[in-house]
């Protein structure tokens, strides 16, 4: 295989060195550096829908506001995570997500440190959903289940399964997991568990050995035909497994 | 859409994924919406999540879930054609047709729709029916339009 390339630039004058192409927001905060950000994980690909991420890069001489979680990383340039321009469009932002996610704690408190006590826009009634894409993407990229995605555009846009019927969740609960703003939730019953949002209901295993119900049935099928498991590899719950 | 339809169009398309949209356009020329059933059974053939197709029907104005009349009125409500009384033309085709905009007549013969300027301002206000463009609009003469489709 052929070397990385490695590039060396500068984000806020101290020299980092990353492989060429990788995105800057990792990057960044990889060393440290603090930049907050709603839409971008690890674990799935970036989508730059949040704008929270939004740095200053210089490139030959010319600088521009660009969002690091999407921005591929390149030799010479010069990174400024915090500037007035930066703040300034991030409280603006920061303004219309609170409008849009008035109940969501970790937007009050992005807002809160901003400086911003209240959104000048009307409040939207969307759930708190903002749309950042990030259940959609780990449905998709992580899980495999593509069970949900986007719906229409513009105004309209909107996240859920297709024809709002969730056959094809598995209620595995990584969209709940991921979702910054806390608008998909999920709720255990007895045996049963639900994820709110896509209206979505199942069954539960219920463990062979300590008789607890641990998760929806329909997922672990889905995973033993998915990974040609044993049929009789999800009988006990993790708790018992670990302790055989 | 029945089975055979369908088959003939994704074969015309190698049944690629990536020609997903073009698929689609077929089914919505052939069909005038996009059935659920069809849908589903697209999604089946091309081995991809309905999660997929979904999104990209819902996506483009060209395509409808539900079903749509055999003529499609779009009136232009761009600016030009906003001046010269584009709004008054579409409350008359509102009226006469008993719809809103988006709407579908219940006998299937119109679907009534707007859209943002057809790049033809001179001719404002503008009405395009099916593929055919009529300029120069009031209500009265966009009333009588209605009279030549069945």
């Amino acid at each position: 295989m052929a070397d990385k390339e490695m590039v060396r630039f500068a984000i806020d004058g101290q020299e980092v060195e990353a492989e060429k192409g990788t995105m800057l927001l990792p990057v960044a905060l990889e060393y440290g550096f603090e930049i907050p950000h709603l839409c971008y994980h690890e674990a799935v690909s970036p989508y730059g829908a949040c704008r929270l991420c939004l740095v200053e890069v210089t490139k030959r001489g010319r600088t521009r506001l660009t969002t690091s979680c999407n921005y591929p990383v390149d030799e010479g340039i010069d990174v400024t995570t915090d500037s007035e321009d930066i703040q300034r469009a991030r409280r603006m932002i920061l303004e219309l997500l609170l409008a849009r996610a008035p109940h969501s704690e970790r937007i009050k408190k992005l807002a809160y440190e901003a400086g911003i006590k209240e959104t000048r826009f009307s409040l939207m009634d969307v759930g708190d959903c903002i749309l950042c894409g990030l259940c959609e993407r780990v449905c998709r990229e992580v899980v495999g289940a593509d069970a949900i995605s986007f719906i229409s555009r513009g105004d309209k846009r909107d996240v859920g399964p297709p024809f709002a019927d969730p056959i094809a969740c598995i209620a595995c609960g990584a969209c709940v997991y991921i979702c910054p703003t806390d608008c998909i939730k999920m709720e255990e019953r007895g045996d049963e568990r639900t994820i709110v949002k896509w209206n979505r209901t199942l069954k539960m295993q219920e463990c062979k050995s300590c008789g607890k119900p641990f998760a929806p049935l329909f997922q672990l099928n889905w995973i033993i035909d998915k990974v040609n498991l044993p049929k009789d590899f999800y009988d006990l719950c993790p708790v018992c497994r670990a302790g055989r | 859409m029945k089975k055979a339809q369908l088959e003939k169009i994704l074969k015309r398309y190698d049944y690629q994924d990536s020609d997903l949209l073009a698929i689609l356009q077929d089914v919505q020329t052939q069909e005038n919406y996009l059935p659920r059933k069809t849908l589903e059974e697209v999604a089946e053939r091309l081995a991809i999540p309905l999660a997929r197709v979904y999104k990209l029907a819902t996506f483009y104005r060209t395509f409808s879930l539900t079903p749509r009349g055999r003529h499609l009125i779009n009136v232009c409500l761009g600016t030009a054609c906003h001046v010269r009384g584009a709004t008054m033309v579409l409350e008359r085709l509102k009226r006469d047709l008993g719809v809103k905009a988006g709407g579908t007549t219940k006998d299937l013969r119109f679907t009534l729709d707007t859209v943002r300027c057809i790049g033809c301002c001179s001719l404002g206000p503008v009405v395009v029916i099916n593929e055919e463009i009529f300029g120069k609009l009031n209500q009265e003469k966009a009333a009588k339009l209605l009279k030549e489709y069945n």
